[in-house]
């Protein structure tokens, strides 16, 4: 057993209780800032693409997944790593972003967000008039 | 009477091993991370595999068996990232892995099944009829 990789931080229950019964995971995410604006990337394996729910309100962002795991039938389980369940993780933005313009894809489990700059939020200046 | 066998368990080291248990659990940080995390089921005649594989495109992960033991590996490749774009938070790993798992019985690969989907893979393996216990009948003699 092997594995190249570096290291990945755990995943830690937001919650501990839910109502569907399963356990609520903070998916791992990378941020990414591009020239257009930021690029949000979670992962959340076994959720399935219209399974996912982003809202934007009030500069918060946040990503709710709900994943789908059937256990095998017939079968005990001999060796358990993980625990499935479903996905929720909450972004504090720095500047607003236009809901409309925001693009979700979802590939493989993971989700990409691109947040791009809005144009109207350009910082206006007020000119002052002398009276 | 009174046994006092009824009062205490089994076994009077559990409650002390779940605690211990649990300690280790909490203590993961210091452990090193696996990927994928597999969870393995099983009974007499199949087994199933089902790994998180978020990310991997699914022909970039080879299965293979060699008697009893099947092998996952492939690689995770880091996305290509725009130019001028920088790395803000980084909680996501790339690279290469590889995961041995050791099943109860030898595994032909006709009858390994591999389904992937939303970055889970899962893998279905029956146990050859050849290899399943057989019951001897014993003769009069």
């Amino acid at each position: 057993m092997s594995t190249e990789l570096t290291a990945t931080p755990a995943q830690t229950p937001a919650a501990p209780e839910t109502t569907r019964g399963v356990p609520v995971w903070r998916p791992l995410t990378d941020v990414v800032e591009t020239r257009d604006g930021p690029m949000l990337v979670l992962e959340m394996p076994g959720v399935a693409p219209e399974d996912v729910e982003v809202t934007l309100e009030k500069r918060v962002l946040t990503v709710r997944g709900r994943g789908r795991n059937p256990q095998p039938e017939n079968l005990r389980p001999a060796h358990l790593e993980y625990e499935p369940g479903d996905y929720e993780r909450a972004f504090a933005l720095s500047e607003d972003f236009d809901a409309e313009r925001i693009e979700a894809v979802m590939r493989n489990g993971v989700l990409t967000l691109s947040l791009p700059r809005a144009a109207e939020a350009q910082p206006r200046t007020i000119r002052v008039k002398a009276a | 009477m009174l046994n006092p066998m009824t009062l205490y368990p089994a076994d009077p080291f559990a409650l002390l091993r779940r605690v211990s248990e649990a300690l280790n659990r909490a203590s993961f940080s210091t452990a090193a991370p696996v990927f994928p995390a597999v969870n393995v089921w099983q009974n007499d005649e199949a087994a199933a595999i089902i790994a998180e594989v978020p990310g991997v495109e699914p022909q970039d992960i080879d299965i293979s068996v060699k008697d009893d033991v099947l092998t996952i590996a492939g690689e995770r490749r880091a996305p290509d990232l725009p130019e001028g774009a920088s790395w803000q938070r980084r909680e996501r790993a790339f690279g290469r892995f590889s995961r041995a798992i050791r099943l109860p019985f030898r595994v032909d690969s006709d009858l390994v099944e591999a389904r992937f989907a939303d970055g889970v893979l899962r893998i279905a393996v029956r146990r050859p009829e050849a290899d399943r216990p057989r019951r001897i009948e014993i003769k009069a003699g």
